[in-house]
């Protein structure tokens, strides 16, 4: 018991640590949630003016944003570290991988999280998309699509870091493996906008979760030897 | 000697197979000749999943017993499960057209799929070339291979859901049309096409394995060849000073 509570006290310092850094060094996640607005700007330009069809794309437009900007997000995760040289530090800590894990994979959630909970707005004024009354299942979707995200994220940008060609490799090995997540999230949006006419909404979290969980548990049990080589 | 004569079994098994499939069998009725692609199609599919099963498995093993043989076995299936599985895609895409009318069909899960697999070990693949340690490679290749296993029944899961829960099938069940009326013959040709793909499979697999190996140790060599070199160059004096190459 006192492990697990060993456990959870590191994960928070390193998510602490994350979270402050990206807060006093604002520039990084200001510009990051900018682009992925940016992308829903031009998103407009490619499939506009017609408002209906936009309305209509607005859910798979929401989440390939909010892919494109989690991308950069989760890129940041160990480049701290990587810059100033801290990640032979952070591997020789003496404490369980899998607490440095769950300390960088909540930071990345809560990141993805401000980054979907930021373009939600933007989605529903540019796209003229109503979200009023499905919020509370958007915000789920959203929450569990962070989890996710920063699940299969933490892992990879932790084996990318260190590579070559990373800018590439990280969105090329991502972006397969989430397919699941956008497809969930994708439809859960739209049922949740729509009013859930085919009561599917609870399968595609359900689906979402199912996928948090299994990469959870993937990346806690291999980022070890990630961290370690 | 037993791989080149598993070499030739295969040979021989693949031009007999293909005769069967291309001759004997007569053609479908409702898709006509189309109809023969399934036979290298579906026994492409099925040993590219075999491959990727064996890939994921010897990640499992080198992280476990740190033996780079492991990770020769893994490279192999993921090179040989790359090319059959575009040779699947392809395979769907020149049957789909006559049948479906359309190469791509977004609404059948086993095709999605199948192209998003091809992703994940292109990716897998571009990894291995851009780490030059082996040790490293071997353990970062496990990683991703056994992640991208972990991802293939989620991602097969979801878009069979996708679709069903989208919109209901429109084509026609290529395992429906295989088990039609006259069914005997035409089972005979994919179970005769399947004998021979998995016994390509092998020596391809094989092979690939022994060649791998051989590469790791010429890079063992060369590395070790270079650590000499370099202590040579430490031993011996440098030249006389004023004697600098001209940059």
């Amino acid at each position: 018991m006192s492990e697990l509570r060993r456990a959870a006290t590191v994960a928070v310092a390193i998510a602490r640590k994350d979270a402050l850094s990206e807060l006093r060094g604002r520039q990084a996640a200001g510009s990051t949630i900018f682009f992925a607005a940016l992308v829903l700007l031009l998103f407009g330009f490619a499939l506009g003016p017609d408002s209906r069809r936009l309305a209509d794309a607005a859910p798979g437009l929401l989440w390939l944003a909010i892919v494109f900007g989690g991308l950069l997000t989760v890129s940041r995760l160990h480049q701290l570290e990587a810059d100033d040289g801290a990640l032979e530090q952070l591997a020789l800590y003496p404490v369980d991988r899998r607490a440095v894990y769950a300390g960088k994979a909540l930071a990345g959630a809560a990141a993805m999280l401000v980054l979907g909970a930021l373009l939600l707005p933007v989605v529903a004024i540019l796209y003229a998309v109503p979200i009023g009354a499905a919020w509370l299942p958007l915000v789920a979707a959203l929450l569990l699509g962070a989890i996710g995200f920063a699940a299969v994220g933490t892992a990879y940008a932790g084996l990318t870091v260190k590579l070559r060609a990373r800018e590439v490799m990280l969105p090329l090995l991502m972006l397969p493996i989430l397919a699941p997540l956008l497809l969930a999230g994708v439809r859960a949006t739209a049922a949740a906008l729509g009013g859930d006419p085919l009561g599917e909404l609870a399968s595609w979290l359900q689906l979402l979760v199912a996928f948090d969980v299994i990469m959870l548990v993937v990346g806690a049990g291999t980022y070890g030897f990630l961290l370690e080589d | 000697m037993r791989t080149r004569i598993l070499g030739f079994a295969a040979l021989m098994a693949v031009v007999v197979a293909a005769a069967y499939g291309l001759f004997i069998v007569p053609a479908d009725l409702n898709q006509g000749d189309a109809q023969r692609i399934m036979y290298v199609h579906v026994a492409s599919a099925w040993l590219a999943y075999a491959s990727f099963g064996v890939t994921a498995l010897a990640g499992i093993g080198y992280l476990w017993r740190r033996d780079l043989r492991f990770d020769a076995v893994a490279l192999a299936g993921a090179e040989v499960g790359v090319i059959f599985t575009a040779f699947a895609i392809w395979g769907g895409m020149m049957w789909g057209q006559p049948v479906w009318g359309v190469f791509w069909q977004w609404e059948d899960p086993r095709l999605t799929t199948t192209a998003l697999l091809l992703a994940l070990y292109v990716g897998y693949l571009l990894l291995r070339r851009l780490t030059d340690d082996p040790a490293r490679r071997a353990g970062r290749a496990a990683v991703v291979g056994l992640i991208a296993a972990v991802d293939i029944p989620i991602v097969h899961f979801s878009v069979i859901w996708w679709r069903g829960l989208h919109q209901g099938p429109t084509f026609i069940d290529p395992a429906k049309s295989l088990k039609a009326a006259v069914p005997m013959l035409f089972v005979a040709a994919l179970l005769f096409m399947l004998t021979a793909f998995t016994l390509t499979w092998a020596w391809l697999m094989i092979r690939r394995y022994q060649l791998a190996r051989l590469e790791s140790q010429i890079e063992d060599e060369v590395r070790l060849g270079r650590i000499a070199a370099a202590r040579r160059t430490v031993a011996i004096p440098p030249p006389v000073a004023g004697d600098e190459p001209t940059r």
